[in-house]
């Protein structure tokens, strides 16, 4: 078959231009690489840009008590002791450079009294630690390594997509990719690849993810031989917009809760301090006045209950619902607008704190937050699992082949705390440019292999070719399904028996994904593109099943109602999964990665 | 409710025509709801650009019933649904496939703006230190989506198409950013004057109505910019200094 693409050749291809995939290709630019960046869709509207709350650094602006130490075991404890120690040492060393480094690309951050960047109190943070500007910040990072990156001489392919990866023996020789516009195909021929797509949030029914989220770049690295760990581990964002339905999932940032956002039942109760785990009992504040003097910023106070982990906020929701104790649309009450009452203008304070939260749920749902409380419930929001790699390269089991970001594992273990993600793409981001060129300076050339690349033009385009085919489906039921299924089955709550069901059901949207047909020409092709990412979320949708059914207990973002409880044997256990010879998806159980003696007392010592 | 009618503009840089679509529309659609339903129900193939679907984005600009908008941030509700909603894409732009415009001139413009260029840090540690009153002057300018409606609407590039001499309104917002950050040193003055043209801007004040993030683009950027230029350029005083100075 005589195929027509474009080639161009790069030392160093990153795929994915969100926080993690320009501040690699920055780093790799600096090295003196060739570096050639691809992307789904237009620079400056990746998923980073959505980030709301905050960066986390261990600055120490505004309690001097903070340290990497602090961070380091507040990361280890919201993972519930699963995350990889060593990358967890180094996000906690490494952050406040990364965004010190921001500020001098031209970053514009919220200030403390004496004019440095200001810290907000976040869930899992022992002292304010968010840097952040109102609820903006990821919109104030992509946007600032962007223009810095413009400058440094490096291309962008925006609006194209990669399919697959090309390998030369083991290693990494570039991609396989189509262009959004014209559907015409290019071969990225690279020396190392980083991969930094991000999540999968497509593959569940309620998400405050986009399109995007397909999933992409941990099934490429599965296809191409790296193993996957954590895939259990999905975080539910306990507070999303539920009303109305169309923008059901949306996220509202967890920033309303660390300016005093109280959380409430439908009998007016705040429930959240009817359960308080006994690893946060220290942390945390058991009365209202407490709280509050805790978000005015008193340093003897304790946190309110509403700023404990995710994992848990998420489940205390539910619970509620499920007892009748719920809003009106299936949700809880988040209320902002009651601190006016201690607060002076207290309704222009709320504004000039959120005010994309202000503005959402204005022109959203109708609400005015400064006046009324908002209804909100969980939405599937973060992978945790992701791509194995080396803590200090970030390199996976391909040689070559490098990963960052929300798509890599390793770092947030069984939970992630928030603002720990944007840290991770500027701490880890950096890190992967800077072994990806090292990488492709020492091992130069790979060989692209023609026939890989027939393959994969051939299945790129057998869903075009179907639409000929009579009784074939469009892509979008299939993944309708998928998404129900995943919801249902293998969310929030899970149960064994459930799981099994969804496993079962993956292979059989496997089977009919297998016959999907797209309509109409190569050109800008939603239904095209939705056909193609079908098989990356139908992958990373088993391996979640499929580690979720494995992991007999529940610990952080996974809990089972069959197995309700931590179990010490699997807490030193991470799950692991690659593809076999044949084909199928294997899964084994791997001792968790030995501690640093000095690290292990550091836990030992915030205990 | 009974179905809506859709007219949404259909085609690519050859040209193209309006075609109609009918669907549910329930509490709480915004448009973009609607034109993914039509996708999914009737038109695998229509092509529209979306990310985040809560205005943060800036992706899915287009124009509704003839007003440049964000499609994700208008509600359903609040257009008149007994006559059919007209949908096409941004027309300052060269099409590329039904409501998808081709905005890679923007890109290309912000290439060749002078880049940001800080004093030395103040502090040993490479740190600066400012005010909070110095993040929330430039704050309403960094809050730029990027949807290039703005771009679209203004006249200087939809109908007399100085793309060559003009930045348009998005760049003098970010100009704007860059020229009252507090750390910045760069000289923007006789850019904005010569190549960014500044002057072609006759303040009809178009961009600042069609904003998403309300900025005031006009008072706030680009008429201070103008004082700027002007007391840079036009003030006799130092013009004469100037030419005494040769
Ligand atoms: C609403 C919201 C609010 C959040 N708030 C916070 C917060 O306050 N603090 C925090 O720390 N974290 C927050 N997070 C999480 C954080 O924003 C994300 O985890 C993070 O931005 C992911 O960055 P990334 O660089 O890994 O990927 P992204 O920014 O998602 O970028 C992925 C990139 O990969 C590209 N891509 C994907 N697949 C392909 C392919 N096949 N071919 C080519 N390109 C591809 C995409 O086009 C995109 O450019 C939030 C997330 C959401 C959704
Ligand atoms: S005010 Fe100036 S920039 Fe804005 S639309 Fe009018 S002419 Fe264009
Ligand atoms: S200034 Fe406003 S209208 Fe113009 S691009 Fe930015 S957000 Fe869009
Ligand atoms: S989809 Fe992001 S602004 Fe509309």
């Amino acid at each position: 078959m005589a195929i027509d693409y474009q080639t161009h050749e790069y030392d160093v291809l990153v795929v994915g231009a969100g926080g993690a995939g320009l501040r690699a290709a920055i780093e790799a630019a600096n090295a003196g690489v060739r570096v050639g960046v691809i992307c789904k869709s237009l620079l400056g509207k990746a998923h980073t840009v959505m980030a709301e709350g905050g960066v986390a650094a261990a600055m120490a602006n505004v309690d001097e008590r903070d340290n990497w130490r602090v961070h380091f075991s507040d990361t280890m404890r919201g993972g519930q002791y699963l995350n990889n120690p060593r990358m967890a040492e180094l996000h906690a060393k490494e952050a406040p450079d990364r965004v010190r480094e921001l500020e001098a690309w031209g970053a514009v951050f919220d200030r403390t009294e004496d004019g440095r960047i200001l810290q907000r109190n976040f869930g899992g943070h022992r002292y304010p630690r968010l840097a952040h500007v109102g609820d903006r910040t990821g919109l104030e990072m992509i946007r600032v390594l962007q223009d810095h990156a413009v400058h440094l001489g490096m291309t962008f392919h925006m609006e194209c997509t990669v399919v697959d990866l090309l390998k030369d023996g083991d290693r990494v020789a570039g991609a396989f990719a189509y262009d959004r516009e014209r559907g015409r195909f290019m071969v990225l021929k690279a020396k190392a690849v980083v991969l930094a797509t991000g999540g999968i949030g497509r593959g569940f029914k309620i998400t405050s993810n986009s399109w995007e989220y397909t999933a992409d770049g941990q099934a490429l690295a599965y296809r191409a031989g790296a193993e996957l760990m954590d895939m259990e581990f999905v975080q539910f964002h306990p507070t999303g917009m539920v009303w109305p339905p169309s923008v059901r999932g949306i996220l509202v940032t967890e920033g309303v809760r660390g300016e005093g956002g109280v959380l409430k039942n439908s009998k007016g109760e705040r429930f959240m301090f009817n359960d308080i785990p006994d690893l946060y009992k220290n942390q945390t504040a058991d009365n209202e006045e407490e709280g509050w003097r805790y978000v005015l910023g008193d340093r003897n106070a304790r946190r309110p209950p509403e700023l404990l982990t995710r994992d848990h906020v998420a489940r205390c929701i539910m619970r509620e619902i499920k007892e009748g104790r719920g809003s009106p649309h299936g949700g809880v009450f988040l209320d902002i607008a009651w601190i006016k009452s201690r607060v002076s203008g207290g309704a222009e304070h709320i504004k000039r704190k959120l005010p994309s939260m202000y503005h959402q749920f204005k022109e959203l749902a109708g609400i005015d937050i400064t006046e009324e409380p908002m209804e909100i419930g969980p939405t599937t929001h973060y992978m945790m699992g992701g791509i194995r790699v080396d803590a200090d390269t970030q390199m996976a089991r391909v040689p070559g082949l490098f990963a960052a970001g929300e798509c890599a594992a390793g770092l947030h273990g069984a939970n992630r705390l928030g603002g720990n993600s944007l840290s991770d793409l500027l701490v880890f981001g950096k890190r992967a440019g800077e072994f990806a060129a090292i990488f492709a300076r020492e091992r130069g050339d790979a060989k692209v292999h023609e026939s890989q690349v027939e393959e994969a033009a051939r299945r790129a385009l057998a869903p075009l070719e179907r639409q000929a085919a009579t009784g074939s489906e469009g892509p979008f039921q299939v993944q309708q399904s998928l998404q129900d299924t995943m919801q249902s089955l293998v969310g929030i709550v899970r149960t064994e028996a459930e799981m099994a069901h969804a496993v079962e059901e993956i292979g059989k949207l496997r089977e009919r994904a297998a016959k999907v047909a797209a309509y109409g020409n190569r050109e800008y092709n939603a239904g095209w593109h939705t056909a193609l990412d079908l098989e990356n979320l139908l992958t990373i949708s088993e391996a979640i099943a499929r580690s979720a059914l494995d992991r007999k207990e529940s610990r952080g973002a996974h809990f089972r109602e069959d197995y309700p409880n931590k179990d010490p044997e699997f807490g030193k256990l991470n799950t692991i999964l690659e593809r076999g010879a044949d084909g199928s998806m294997k899964l084994r159980r791997e001792q968790l990665p030995p501690m640093a003696e000095e690290l292990a007392k550091v836990i030992e010592e915030m205990k | 409710m009974p179905p809506v009618t859709f007219n949404i503009w259909r085609g690519g840089a050859e040209g193209g025509e309006f075609k109609e679509y009918r669907t549910e529309v329930t509490e709480g659609m915004v448009v973009l709801d609607a034109v993914h339903q039509i996708q999914a129900e009737s038109a695998n193939d229509l092509a529209v650009r979306w990310n985040c679907k809560a205005g943060k984005c800036g992706s899915c600009s287009a124009e509704i019933n003839g007003k440049p908008r964000l499609m994700c941030m208008t509600r359903m509700s609040d257009l008149p649904v007994n006559q059919p909603v007209r949908i096409e894409p941004m027309q300052a732009f060269p099409s590329i496939k039904d409501l998808v415009t081709d905005v890679s001139w923007n890109f290309e413009v912000k290439k060749r703006l002078k880049r940001f260029k800080p004093r030395k840090p103040d502090a040993p540690d490479g740190s600066w230190r400012f005010a909070q009153a110095d993040t929330d002057r430039v704050q309403e300018f960094r809050k730029c989506i990027e949807c290039f409606l703005c771009q679209d609407v203004c006249h200087v590039l939809r109908d007399h198409h100085k793309h060559e001499e003009f930045i348009g309104p998005r760049f003098f917002v970010y100009s704007a950013a860059l020229e009252m950050h507090p750390l910045d040193e760069e000289d923007r003055l006789e850019d904005l004057k010569r190549a960014n043209g500044i002057g072609y801007c006759n303040i009809t004040k178009c961009c600042t109505k069609v904003c998403p993030e309300h900025i005031t683009i006009t008072d706030n950027a680009i008429i201070p910019l103008k004082e700027r230029v002007v007391d840079r350029f036009y003030d006799p005083v130092r013009m004469l200094l100037r030419v005494i100075g040769g």
